[in-house]
């Protein structure tokens, strides 16, 4: 339970700070089937950027194809969102936000998407430490195409036509720390409490921020055998701790035991805090993460929560020493060199 | 034993290994004749790897301007590759010259009495002359240019001045060279009769004209149209043009307080991704390209796809080489046209843009940008290997600095607030332009969803047939009011009583101007037009129209603009004549005249041997 969250009583009619209720941030109507764990992150979406009091308009929405790729359409609607083509959203969002480094990215994306036609390109949007929220709705399988498992699909995890799956799955989030991915992250579409200040800490993160959210397909995975169902998800959960996140300009004031807290501060000032309680994982350790992981896979668990930050990464950006100003902002007069600079040329290549 | 004589007009072949220097001095000897006022075109014949393998410099010089490729042999060879002698001196036209290192005999097989031999020991005189190994290898290189100057009669104080200009900064290393050329030069005046039958000789046909590839033009011509964003994935031959963008961007778009950059170049990890970050920055509104060729199309198809369906502007500069597949990746050829021009699945087409100098990749680059943001499109420019990677003389740069960049129909904050609804597919001038809005530009209007799925007016999703139809066909309205935007074809000086036409473009413009003047010559009077995009406008249906037969001048095996002319121009198949040429290297004004004059008189050709 965040701070924030603590303050309202009927959150949807309440304006946050700068005037905007929560419908504000909302969507159309979802097409994915219901129960569907996408539509609560939509949901948590909504919520962390509503509590964060984010412009709509200065969010950039973008996806590939697939369900998860959908759901962009289903939260702000005030926000432009663009729906690319399959497994190459993290192309697009490299060169949008280079056009424009100003707005926040929320990049969203499936197992699919990103785990197999989108491999080559998630690597490498992670490498780049680009300035993006980088949200996997994980569910183990190819929802639009009838449940096909997909590269995330654990080994002997049956799927709804009852074969079992023999290949070895792609951990993305291990994949993502391997990287160099500077926020990763675990949650779980029915954990609310987790997710929203997740999100609000990765919106607020300046470099790539990786969450993976196992969220059960209703349709096609959600049955005995499948280790993506929520019933299979919710026995075996493992958090790393609860999260709490104080945004910038908000003073602390809930009091903690001493020692029961860790707390990392964002380059905008706010506070990442992490509750241990009976966990003592330190998010700032990128190998301890590693070894969390593995450890939890080895007894089928589901390792979620914050599990790696670092606070004092530097971003695409900065490796190319790009102008403060948003390049699209920028006029004729700074881009064209104008007539004499040319005639200087010419005379070089006589 | 005959020896040629000309002046001004022969044509002089190195031959090198790769990786020993010799670029830089055989460029030398370019630079020299053009500064003597006489045209010349050189061409790098290298192959696709990084060092041992023969390669060649042809360096054309014609009085009479004529740039083309010529063909033929060479009058002089300067052949400094042991592993190609055999086939370099066969190369060489009987009367004509071989210059050779004699620090080693030449095998005596190699030897033809039609030929003269000029001895020179190369590396004899560099290893007397300089101890280091390095040196010793890069120096020879400039003696044997110092021993052509004399052989040609090039004038002396012309290259000590270009050495000048090649090493100010580094001033210690002109005496060597300096010294280099000497050696070279002396050698030859006491060994051989200087000048030779074939020399060069001041002229004034150069005029204001520069010397410079296609390539770095295209860059140049980016950082003038206003680029911001260039994303790309290495590939030959294209490679320079973003390394020419990032040359000139370090000189021009730094800001001199802050040193920050007012561009951002990302090598991609593939062509996929190079084409998705230029179509991502594009819709966030800053003017993106990339640089590419075949293999590199193929894969950006599906992009290409989604930005002629969405509607986002983008420009993409394809140096073409010789294709399918790998192909010969260090040869010429024009043969994307159809894979440009439809590029992506569904009903797809493409703006293409067709130069023919380096002065029209600058001007056509920045014109890309302009038309990308006006046809809210991906423009697709073909240049190719013989004019991106060759030096060609051209006309020089110019920038008219009242020029403002055309944006399109861009709607901003104040505008959207005088709109009652905004919809970014609404047709609202009819000529099937929408208006289009930047992210981030108003609180509450102007977003919309960009998507590849079928949408209606609003850009909501749909799968209603009929709105689907309907935005199908304002796709073609819009490729028709392109017709108006794009650059216009040139249309050479026409005759009433012409037996042809001739079409062509890009790098078949140079031989199929040299081959009409060798036809009118002859009495055989043809009308010409020069392409310069796609779509095609009137001016080109009316020539085709006008001309009972038609011959297309292209480099490609399965003529491919006469496929695009004849699918999108409804003309007959039987009056379009293919003239090709697609061995990987640039066509000749011979190969033209043959395919022409065999085709108008059929019984007075007799078959020629196939040139070399």
């Amino acid at each position: 339970m965040t701070y924030v969250r603590s303050r309202f009583e009927h959150p949807s009619a309440t304006p946050n700070s700068l005037g905007y209720t929560l419908r504000d941030y909302e969507g159309s109507l979802s097409t994915l089937g219901a129960g569907c764990g996408h539509d609560s992150i939509s949901a948590a979406i909504v919520r962390a950027c509503y509590e964060l009091s984010i412009q709509p308009h200065r969010v950039a929405k973008l996806s590939g194809i697939g369900c998860s790729s959908k759901t962009p359409t289903y939260f702000l609607g005030q926000s432009h969102g663009f729906n690319s083509v399959h497994g190459r959203m993290p192309s697009v969002a490299t060169g949008a936000n280079l056009a424009n480094r100003d707005l926040l990215y929320i990049g969203v994306s499936g197992d699919g998407d990103t785990a197999s036609i989108g491999m080559g390109q998630f690597a490498h949007v992670v490498r780049r430490s680009l300035n993006m929220v980088y949200i996997v709705e994980n569910n183990g399988c190819y929802g639009l195409t009838k449940g096909q498992d997909s590269a995330t699909a654990d080994v002997g995890s049956v799927s709804k036509k009852g074969s079992a799956n023999q290949y070895q799955p792609m951990d993305l989030a291990s994949i993502a720390l391997q990287l160099g991915a500077t926020f990763v992250a675990r949650s779980f579409s029915g954990d609310k409490a987790q997710l929203v200040p997740l999100l609000k800490a990765a919106m607020s993160h300046q470099g790539f921020a990786f969450i993976d959210v196992i969220s059960p397909c209703v349709t096609f995975n959600n049955h005995k055998g499948s280790t993506k169902s929520y019933d299979y998800v919710r026995d075996h959960l493992e958090a790393t701790g609860a999260i709490d996140f104080v945004p910038m300009r908000e003073e602390i004031v809930t009091s903690y035991l001493e020692g029961s807290t860790q707390e990392v501060t964002l380059h905008d000032g706010s506070v990442v805090r992490l509750q241990k309680a009976g966990s003592n994982h330190d998010p700032r350790d990128r190998s301890a993460a590693l070894a969390a992981l593995r450890e939890a896979q080895k007894d089928g668990d589901i390792l979620t929560g914050l599990l790696f930050l670092d606070a004092e990464a530097e971003e695409t950006h900065q490796f190319l020493n790009t102008s403060p100003r948003p390049l699209n902002a920028l006029s004729e007069t700074e881009l064209c060199p104008g007539a004499a600079a040319l005639e200087r040329i010419n005379a070089s290549l006589r | 034993m005959k020896k040629l004589e000309a002046v001004n007009d022969f044509v002089v072949k190195f031959a090198n290994v790769n990786g020993t220097g010799s670029s830089s001095a055989n460029s030398l000897f370019v630079k020299a004749v053009f500064r003597m006022g006489i045209p010349v075109s050189p061409r790098n014949i290298f192959p696709s790897n990084i060092q041992g393998l023969p390669t060649w410099y042809e360096v054309r010089v014609s009085e009479k301007g004529y740039l083309g490729r010529r063909g033929g042999g060479c009058e002089i060879m300067v052949a400094m590759n042991p592993q190609s002698m055999q086939r370099d001196v066969q190369e060489v036209t009987a009367g004509g010259y071989l210059v050779y290192d004699s620090t080693k005999p030449l095998d005596k097989k190699l030897l033809r009495d039609d030929i003269h031999f000029l001895p020179i020991p190369l590396m004899e005189i560099s290893m007397r002359e300089y101890t280091d190994a390095r040196q010793r290898q890069l120096f020879k290189n400039v003696i044997y240019i110092g021993a052509l100057a004399a052989l040609v009669d090039i004038e002396f104080e012309v290259l000590t001045g270009l050495i000048g200009d090649q090493f100010k900064g580094k001033e210690k290393l002109i005496a060597p060279n300096v010294k280099a050329l000497e050696l070279g030069y002396q050698y030859a005046k006491d060994h051989f009769q200087c000048p030779l039958g074939l020399r060069l000789k001041c002229c004034d046909k150069v005029g204001e004209r520069i010397l410079m590839d296609g390539n770095t033009a295209c860059g140049l011509g980016a950082i003038y149209g206003g680029a911001t964003v260039a994303a790309w994935y290495p590939i030959t031959p294209s490679t320079s043009v973003v390394d020419a963008f990032e040359k000139y961007a370090n000189r021009l778009r730094v800001d001199a307080g802050t040193g920050a950059k007012n561009f951002a170049i990302m090598q991609a990890e593939d062509e996929l991704a190079a084409m998705g970050m230029v179509i991502g920055a594009n819709w966030n509104g800053a003017r993106s390209f990339t640089a590419t060729s075949g293999p590199g199309v193929s894969l950006m198809s599906e992009f290409l796809g989604l930005a002629y369906f969405a509607e986002i502007p983008a420009v993409l500069i394809d140096v073409q080489r010789a294709g399918p597949s790998t192909g010969m990746p260090t040869r010429t050829q024009q043969s994307d046209i159809l894979s440009a021009a439809y590029a992506s699945h569904g009903d797809t087409k493409h703006v293409l843009l067709f130069p023919a100098t380096p002065r029209e990749c600058f001007d056509m680059t920045a014109d890309a940008f302009d038309l990308a943001e006006q046809l809210q499109t991906p423009i697709i420019m073909l240049t190719d290997l013989e004019l991106g990677m060759n030096d060609h003389l051209s006309a020089p740069l110019s920038w008219d600095d009242k020029r403002t960049y055309k944006r399109g129909k861009v709607l901003n904050a104040e505008q959207l607030d005088k709109i009652e609804k905004f919809g970014r597919y609404l047709d609202v001038d009819g000529d099937g332009i929408c208006y289009r809005t930047i992210p981030g530009t108003h609180p509450s209007k102007g977003s919309f969803f960009t998507r590849g799925t079928s949408r209606d007016t609003y850009a909501i999703y749909t799968e209603d047939g009929d709105k689907y139809v309907e935005n199908m066909d304002r796709l073609v309205r819009k490729f028709e009011t392109a017709k108006q935007y794009v650059p216009a074809p040139e249309l050479y000086k026409q005759h009433d009583n012409a037996q042809a036409g001739v079409i062509f473009f890009g790098t078949s413009t140079e031989a199929a101007r040299e081959a009409l003047d060798v036809l009118a010559e002859e009495g055989i009077v043809l009308n010409a037009l020069r392409i310069r995009a796609f779509p095609f406008n009137k001016t080109v249906d009316d020539f085709i129209a006008r001309h009972e037969k038609v011959f297309v001048i292209e480099q490609n095996r399965d003529a491919q603009l006469r496929t695009l002319l004849m699918a999108e121009n409804d003309v007959p198949p039987q009056k379009m004549i293919p003239v090709l040429n697609y061995d990987g290297m640039p066509i000749t004004a011979q190969q033209i005249l043959r395919k022409i004059r065999g085709h108008l008189h059929p019984a007075t050709v007799t078959p020629i041997r196939k040139s070399v």
